[in-house]
């Protein structure tokens, strides 16, 4: 039962974060995702402080103002500072992130987050957290409600803007002609990047979180043209990196969100080289023109 | 008080190691992330930063123990790996470079973090601390730490002054390099072996995470001082220095605090007050330098429209109220009212019982306005050959901007004309 419950706070981490960054890598704002996934971290502290334990509800609004006002400061820096926007993106999330960490040492004995914690979080730990009601009854683990709310809140939300999104991404002056404000989609966006990072932070930690909104949108970009075959592919990935990972880490005792990561970067390695469309080995022989044309 | 006297006299010895260790990472890490910085590739830094940690639990796996020597060899070879993986998805796959810098960075980073878990669990003594490597371990260099950091540091400064005129050009211009038969792809490794070594080094000091602040918060900061690669480059070791010291003291007074985000606190925050104070291209300068030119661009607008109703009625000089003013709806009431106020200070008008009229200073500088608007529309028409109904919005702006010489320029150039496109008079002084 236990091994079902961590493959499925998986799966559902993978999935939210992979569906997002579809849009992400789609508007070449991969790094930012990564800048947000750093900065919600003093967030995260801060709402542990005033909520005094890991209640969601105000860690995750805690942690999405941060993760806005990061996208906001980023833009900010780059746009009145003339900061190019690489560095932008560096200077804040390190800077954030270090707070983070600064805040972490500081209330030690009132927050109950360590630094090991923070980069890879305790996936393993999903199911000794049980959701048991006041006459007894168990309904799980709690850890596996947030998740599941976090993913549908993100299937809506891709759902319902699907369109919206879509042109912001591909034709932003096509969306503005037709009154579709991009800043707002961004914002809106970002705030759902940032959510989500919260809620998967106490599973697969900070770092990972990463790998999970970049590496599968990149390995389904490899493999189609059609956006929403690329959102259905990446649900499938994230399944395939939950139940693989799992295992992999089962196999040699290490870390469950490093494995899964691991087994990420493995998938993209897979579809470069082999991806019948867009794979460095079959886009070699359509490059190649073969001896019979060449003397035809 | 005694504390700051007591650590800057370096009597301690673990004080001198840890001192002199981050101060020699931040600057080696400054230096080479300044031309990192400039060639726009910054956050390759923190891609090679996480991806040294599977180097190093490779190293300790396959050496069976902590020799900073086979470590640094191990984050070496993944952290140069990562930069070839991240170069070949982008020229080979559509890919765009963030979106590879990312996925190389965390899977790299999860493979480092399975490994090193692997360890742990492993229950092999001589691990304990190898976890350091995440969040540095500045407070603790020793002797030996502080001559493997000496060397590389030095070898890198080295490196960096014989090939400073190359690197500066593949930093700025690369096209232009290449075109003069520079060694570009080579002097582009040496960049990237420059960046790989200042990681690897500074990555003991505050950890995988963090590192991609010592490339390029001190670079960014000091860009916002000065135009000049040298003083930059100065200024971003001296930067990096400062915090290095700092985050030094800061773990010797309160040893319970991590260094490494110490160190990141303190250069963040040069930074901010680089990127908000800086002369000339702080954000706060050009605001306030961009607010100065709006309220010249309004109070000439406010004389121009003194000097337009003049003409109508034959007299400059009569009394308008601001009723008639504000019918004209040039401007907002309130930045109306609050011109008229400031052109009265300046002298350019005078008012009584509510109404304003010119003062000589005023009717001057409205009508040099004017002058400058009809003369460039006059311009554009017979030089540019726009249409006469075009040309308005333009001159509109520009007639904030033309300098006295230009103003001559112009006025020989269309051998002082007496009308403008649109037959109105162009006023000359007296």
């Amino acid at each position: 039962m236990n091994e079902l419950y961590i493959i499925a706070a998986g799966s559902m981490v993978a999935i939210s974060c992979g569906l997002l960054g579809c849009y992400l890598i789609l508007r070449k704002m991969a790094m930012v995702g990564d800048a947000i996934s750093h900065a919600v971290l003093p967030g995260i502290v801060i709402a542990f402080l005033i909520a005094g334990n890991r209640d969601s509800v105000t860690m995750l609004l805690g942690a999405g103002l941060i993760g806005v006002f990061t996208t906001f400061l980023i833009e900010f820096l780059h746009r009145k500072g003339k900061l190019q926007s690489d560095a932008s993106i560096g200077v804040t999330f390190t800077w954030l992130f270090a707070l983070g960490v600064i805040l972490i040492s500081v209330y030690a004995g009132q927050v109950d987050l360590d630094q090991e914690c923070v980069l890879y979080g305790e996936i393993a730990y999903v199911p000794l957290d049980l959701w048991i009601l006041e006459d007894g009854t168990n309904l799980g683990p709690r850890t596996l409600y947030v998740l599941s709310f976090v993913l549908v809140g993100v299937v809506t939300f891709i759902l319902l803007g699907y369109k919206e999104l879509f042109l912001t991404t591909f034709d932003p002056a096509y969306a503005a002609a037709i009154g579709i404000s991009a800043t707002l989609w961004h914002y809106l966006l970002m705030g759902a990047v940032s959510f989500t990072t919260v809620a998967a932070f106490e599973s697969v930690g900070a770092i990972l979180v990463v790998a999970l909104l970049i590496a599968p949108p990149a390995t389904a970009y490899l493999l189609t043209d059609d956006l929403k075959v690329m959102l259905l592919i990446t649900v499938g990935l994230g399944v395939v990196i939950s139940i693989l990972g799992y295992y992999l880490a089962a196999s040699i005792d290490a870390s469950i969100a490093g494995a899964m990561s691991t087994v990420a970067g493995l998938l993209f390695a897979l579809a470069f080289l082999f991806s019948p469309s867009h794979g460095i080995i079959f886009k070699k022989q359509i490059a190649e023109p073969t001896p019979d044309a060449l003397s035809s | 008080m005694n504390d700051l006297l007591q650590f800057l006299s370096f009597e301690d010895p673990n004080t001198r190691y840890v001192v002199t260790g981050t101060v020699l990472l931040a600057i080696s890490s400054a230096i080479v992330g300044s031309f990192t910085f400039l060639k726009k590739k910054a956050l390759v830094g923190d891609a090679v930063a996480h991806a040294v940690l599977p180097g190093v639990c490779l190293a300790f796996m396959l050496a069976g123990n902590k020799n900073p020597v086979y470590l640094v060899v191990g984050a070496f070879i993944t952290g140069w790996l990562s930069l070839v993986i991240i170069d070949q998805i982008v020229a080979r796959s559509r890919i765009k470079e963030d979106t590879a810098i990312g996925l190389i960075l965390s899977t790299f980073f999860g493979l480092g973090i399975m490994l090193l878990t692997k360890i742990q669990h492993s229950g092999n003594a001589a691990q304990s601390g190898l976890d350091s490597f995440l969040f540095g371990k500045a407070a603790a260099l020793v002797g030996t730490d502080v001559i493997v950091f000496s060397t590389i540091s030095i070898i890198l400064l080295v490196v960096v002054f014989i090939f400073f005129k190359e690197l500066t050009l593949i930093a700025f211009d690369e096209d232009f390099a290449k075109s003069i038969g520079f060694p570009v792809r080579r002097l582009e490794l040496v960049l990237t072996t420059l960046t790989v070594m200042a990681v690897v080094i500074g990555i003991q000091a505050v950890g995988v995470v963090l590192m991609a602040a010592m490339l390029i918060t001190p670079a960014a900061a000091a860009r916002f001082w000065t135009d000049q690669l040298k003083v930059m480059l100065l200024l971003a070791a001296i930067f990096g220095a400062f915090a290095g010291v700092f985050g030094a003291y800061v773990s010797y007074t309160a040893p319970a605090m991590p260094t490494g985000p110490w160190i990141v606190m303190i250069i963040s925050i040069i930074a901010m007050f680089s990127f908000f104070f800086a002369p000339r291209k702080g954000i706060l300068y050009k605001m306030v330098k961009q607010r100065r030119i709006q309220k010249k661009i309004r109070d000439e607008n406010i004389l121009k429209m003194f000097y337009q109703l003049g003409e109508v009625d034959g007299d400059f000089f009569s009394s308008r109220t601001s009723d008639i003013l504000a019918e004209r709806r040039e401007l907002a009431s309130g930045q109306l009212s609050s011109g008229l106020s400031r052109l009265k200070r300046h002298g350019y008008l005078k008012s009584e019982h509510g109404s304003w009229q010119l003062t000589i200073e005023g009717k001057n500088k409205g009508q040099r306005t004017i002058k400058l608007h009809r003369l460039w529309e006059l311009y554009l028409t017979q030089y540019l050959h726009i249409a006469p109904d075009h040309v308005h919005d333009d001159a509109e702006t520009i007639e904030h901007i033309i300098t006295p010489e230009l103003e001559a320029k112009l006025e020989k150039l269309l051998e002082y004309p007496d009308v403008d496109p649109h037959m109105s008079k162009i006023p000359y002084e007296s």
